[in-house]
Order: C-alpha cells, then structure tokens, then sequence
C-alpha cells in the first residue's frame, strides 16, 4: 500500500509541475507583462528598470523555478486588470462555487443513484422510459438552455424563486455563505438544478448500466437461487459491487462540476470562480487565467489521486497490482 | 472484426425506429437549410440595409400584428427571424464541421503515429490524452480562446474568429479519435497482413492509412457524429458566454444571448426560435449517433 501511495504522489506532482509550466508559459510569453503593468507614458528607460527587478532577463527554467515557488508560497500576484492580489480575488469566489457545486453534486446523487437502480431493476416499467427520456433530453440540451428555461418557468413566469445573485449571505470568519438564509437557499435552487442536472443523467446512466451488469452475475444468480430476499440481493449484494465505478465517476465530475459552473453562473450571474475565469479571459487579464488554470488543475489532481487511495480501499485487487 | 451489418439488416433495424428516421429528416432539413441560406433565406442578415427599426420586433406570421414578410417575426433590428437563424445555423455548422475535421486529423494522426512508433513517444502522446481529458472541453476551449485573444493583436481579433474558434473547440475533442486509432494500430501492427506488407517494404504512412485505418473507421464514424454534436454546442455555448462570435456575424450561440435580453419582455419568438432550432439539431444529431453506434457496435442490440 504504502509504495502504491508514493508512486502516485510522485505521478501528481508532475503532473502538477506540467500544469504550472503551461500556466507560466501563458504568462510569460502571451503578452509583454511589463507593458501591462505600465501605462502608455511610461518611458523606455523604466521599463527595462522594471523588466530587470522583476527579473525576466533571468534564464527561463530560474523564472520558471520563481514562478513555481511563488504559486506555492500562495504569492500569485496581480491581475492585470483590477490591479487585486490574485489570491485574495480568488478566494472571496471561492464560497460560492463550491456551495454552488456541492449542492448540484448532491441533487445529482440523491436523484441519480436511486433512479439507476430503478431502471436497471424494472427495465420495462414506464418510470424507466421516462426516465431513459429525460436522460437523454439532460444529455443534448445544452447547460445554458437549461439555465435559461429554468428562469423562464420559475423566474419569470411563476415569479416563485430568484433569477440572478445568490440572495442573502452570511459572512462566517472570512467564507460568504448562501446556506443560512432562506433568501440564499432560494437564490441557489435554480443554478444549482442547472449545474447538477447533467451530472444526474451521466450518474444516473452510469448506475444503471453498472448495476445491470451485476445483477447478471454468477453470484446474484446464486443468491437467487438460495431463495435470499431481493432487497437483500438489490442493496448488499449487487449495488455494492457497482461502487467502485460509481465512486470513481462521482469524484471526478466533481471537478466537471467546478469547471462546467463557468456557463451556470453567467447564466445566472452567480459571482463565483467561473465568471472571474470568464470576465479574466475578456480582459485578457493573464495572471488570473493561469491561476485558475493551476487552482483547476490541482483539484483535478487532488481529486484523481483520492479516487485512486479509495479504489485501493475498497477493492484489494487494484492494491496487490500496485504493489507487483 | 466483423462488426458490420448487412445492408438488408441496416435497413431493417431503421425500419423499426421511427425516431432515428424522423430524427435524420430533422438533421438534413436544417442542414440544407443552412448551407442552402444565400439562396432560400428572405434576406441577408448581414447587410445593414437590407432590414428597418420600422420593422421592429414583429411577431410571427401567424400571429395577431405578425407580417407575412416575416414568417417567423423579427428582432428589435428588424432583422428576419427566418434570415438570422438560417444565416447562424450556417456558421455554427462550418464551425462546428470544421472543428470536427480539425479534431479529426490531429487525433486519428497522433493515434496512428503514437501506435506504430511506440516507446516515449506513445506514452508521450498518451499522457497529454489524459491530461486533456481530465480537462472538460469548455475549459480548453476557453482557454485557447483566451490564449488567442492575448497573442494576436485587437485590430485582427474579429477576422480570425473563426479560425479561433475552429483551433479552440478542435482542441478539445481530439483524444478520442486519437484513442481509437491507437489501440487499433497496436492491434493490427501484429497481424500478417501488416507483417506482409512491413516485409514487401510498404511505406508505414501507406500501411496506416490503406491497411489499418480501414478496421475502425465505424467506431471512427460514431465519434465524429457524436462530437459533431459536441463541437456545435460548444460553439453555442462560447457565443453564448460572449467570447465566441460577435453580434454582427451572428450564430445560433450568440443570437440565444441577444434573445435573452427579451426574456423578460413578451417577444419569446427572438429567444425561442433560435433555442429551438439549436436544440432540435443538436438532439437530431445525437439521436442518428445512437443509431449509428448500435449498427457498428452489435453488443448493444
């Protein structure tokens, strides 16, 4: 176990090296850094000054290495734009998406996993066409019509829930939560719909198709046969077996779920990462897209390098392959 | 591998499915809607003088105040429902065949080449597959639009759009083709036919393009149809968000973005009709990749 864990750790961290690479690339050779700190008037003189203190006449691979120990001492500079720390611009982003996104990977999980097992246990029932429909519906309607019917429906014509912003927040210890209003809740029901109703289908699909396999197994037939009580054969045996998969896809569309709220909250206007990565990527204000970019890739990394430790966990036969 | 049906089985298996077939009339209806727009389309929406602000906002035809000039209304312009979505299908369509293409080319080359050279070079290739994959599709898109926008100058930003946006969404959908063409190179690179034809001196391009490309070019022809899909509603989504095409050369992406600001006033048709057209297109496509899949893939039937 413990050689299969510092293997992938070592894989993470280059994986990680490539993504800042990629992120230094995009700020240092998109653009001159020094003429968008400077304005106009600046004359020549001092901008060599200031290329020179800010040390790119350095070799490469050293701003490379400065580059990369800045990112992780958490000194990620200055947007071009807003002239902000970098990092104080992302992390007062940060509450929103992630609430944003946990409650859409809720919603997908509480509907999608029972509504797999539904289809795949009555494959005839009308429920499961239905169901099957509507996953189809959720997988080619694009996110943002989706978002716009939504506001149309409950918005505008029921005026039940709000259309833009995320209502009332509370400020807990430097994290702006939308969970303890009334008003915030209700100003995230819709985006959250929006965001997680993709992920349903995928989940929902995947249970399905997962727990079909199952349950035509040798050992489901077995139990079967032993005359053991279906929810007994349903829940402990066959959708037990269904989890590693499930796991896997559930983490992972987490990261989907922070990278594809980008079309939610400008659909909604929801002031999250994924509109600073939007407004970032107008301006072309550099340092804020290639932190975003690292931030993205770390999470994806972060979260790829679980789902392998669970993987090890919950199935002892991807740990003895490890350590061969 | 003997994956493929018969003509008679084919044709059979459509027979039977009513929705595949309604969905291929949808796909051509708009298809040759949009490649036929210069010629069917009321007017060009392109050309300033061609429409009014007097014609402003008029509702469809066939409803109360609706003109006949305009079966399908106009915008606050004056610009021709029936023009402004043909005229976007057509652009969303290049765009989208042409990332198609784009994806194509890069993906099934890098998987054949990655598959027959092997060694660094595969798991080269096959590690930049992974981090991409990782990567949703927007995000890349977005990001080499963004790369864009800061490399080229802003005066030549609006000319090269296109261009732009057929790199940005090509990006994106390449690994999978790139995927299949690999692990059909590794397979056959072992066969006789291919040994055969290594020993007669065939040059490898002409091995890989004559003799193994051929194997997989059903499962090929389901993953363009499906990114065919993608590749539209990523540009949708990009005009959309305002980094895609600008309102003067309008696609169906960016007039959803110009309707929604009637959402809240009563003209649904400048929102709607564009979403619609969108969404049928785009189901109609991943209907027929269905279909598609079950003829080459005989597991699934």
């Amino acid at each position: 176990m413990i050689p299969f864990i510092a293997r992938r750790l070592v894989q993470s961290l280059f994986v990680m090296l490539a993504v800042a690479a990629l992120a230094f690339a995009l700020f240092r050779f998109v653009g001159d850094p020094v003429s968008q700190m400077t304005g106009v008037e600046t004359a020549p003189q001092d901008m060599e000054r200031l290329r020179v203190e800010l040390g790119l006449t350095d070799p490469i691979p050293l701003q490379f290495a400065r580059f990369v120990g800045d990112l992780v001492t958490g000194d990620f500079g200055y947007s071009y734009r807003t002239r902000q720390p970098v990092g104080e611009m992302i992390a007062q982003r940060v509450p929103a998406t992630l609430e944003l996104g946990l409650v859409a990977l809720l919603i997908s999980l509480v509907v999608g996993i029972p509504g797999g097992i539904y289809a795949a246990l009555h494959p005839r029932a009308p429920g499961t066409q239905a169901l099957l429909v509507g996953t189809l519906i959720g997988v080619s309607v694009p996110t943002f019509v989706i978002g716009i019917l939504l506001i149309f429906l409950f918005g505008v014509k029921l005026g039940w829930l709000p259309t833009f912003g995320r209502g009332g927040t509370v400020d807990i210890g430097g994290w702006r939560t939308s969970l303890l209003t009334l008003d915030g809740w209700r100003a995230l029901i819709l985006p959250a719909i929006t965001l997680g109703l993709y992920q349903l289908t995928l989940t929902l699909r995947l249970v399905r198709a997962e727990m079909m396999d199952v349950m035509r197994t040798d050992h489901i037939r077995f139990a079967m046969a032993r005359g053991l009580p279906l929810g007994t054969i349903h829940y402990r045996h066959a959708f037990r077996n269904t989890l590693v998969p499930v796991v896997t896809i559930v983490a992972l569309q987490f990261g989907g779920v922070i990278a594809f709220s980008v079309v939610t909250e400008s659909v909604f206007q929801w002031p999250g990462l994924g509109l600073l990565f939007l407004e970032s990527i107008r301006f072309v204000d550099i340092p804020v897209m290639a932190v975003y970019l690292v931030l993205i890739g770390f999470v994806f990394v972060v979260l790829n390098l679980l789902v392998d430790l669970l993987y090890a966990a919950i199935d002892p036969r991807i740990r003895v392959a490890g350590a061969a | 591998m003997r994956a493929f049906l018969s003509q008679s089985e084919a044709l059979h298996l459509l027979a039977r499915s009513p929705l595949v077939i309604a969905a291929a009339l949808v796909a051509l209806l708009a298809i040759a809607g949009a490649a036929l727009a210069p010629l069917i389309a009321p007017s060009d929406p392109y050309d300033l003088a061609s429409f009014s602000l007097v014609d402003g906002l008029r509702p469809p035809a066939f409803l109360e105040g609706g003109d006949t000039r305009f079966l399908l209304g106009t915008d606050d312009q004056g610009r021709d429902m029936v023009s402004a979505i043909l005229y976007g299908a057509r652009l969303s369509l290049v765009i989208g065949l042409g990332a198609l293409a784009f994806a194509a080319i890069l993906g099934i080359g890098l998987g054949l080449a990655a598959g027959w050279i092997g060694g660094r070079f595969d798991a080269l290739v096959m590690r930049i597959a992974d981090v991409q994959l990782a990567l949703p599709a927007i995000l890349t898109a977005l990001l080499v639009d963004g790369i864009a926008r800061g490399l080229l100058p802003s005066g030549a930003r609006d000319e090269v759009r296109i261009p732009v946006l057929v790199a940005a969404i090509g990006l994106s959908l390449w690994v999978d083709f790139a995927r299949t063409a690999r692990a059909s190179t590794l397979r056959a690179k072992n066969e006789d036919y291919v040994q055969a034809a290594i020993a007669m001196g065939v040059h490898p391009a002409r091995i890989l393009f004559v003799e193994i490309l051929p194997n997989v070019l059903g499962p090929l022809v389901v993953i363009a149809t499906v990114d065919l899909a993608s590749a539209i509603l990523l540009e949708a989504t990009l005009s959309f968000l305002g980094v895609g095409l600008p309102a003067d050369a309008p696609s169906l992406g960016t007039l959803i973005r110009i309707g929604m600001q009637f959402l809240l006033s009563g003209e649904w048709w400048i929102l709607w009709l564009p979403t619609a057209f969108l969404v049928a297109l785009v189901v109609a496509i991943n209907v027929m990749g269905d279909f598609l899949r079950e003829i080459f893939d005989p597991r699934l039937r």
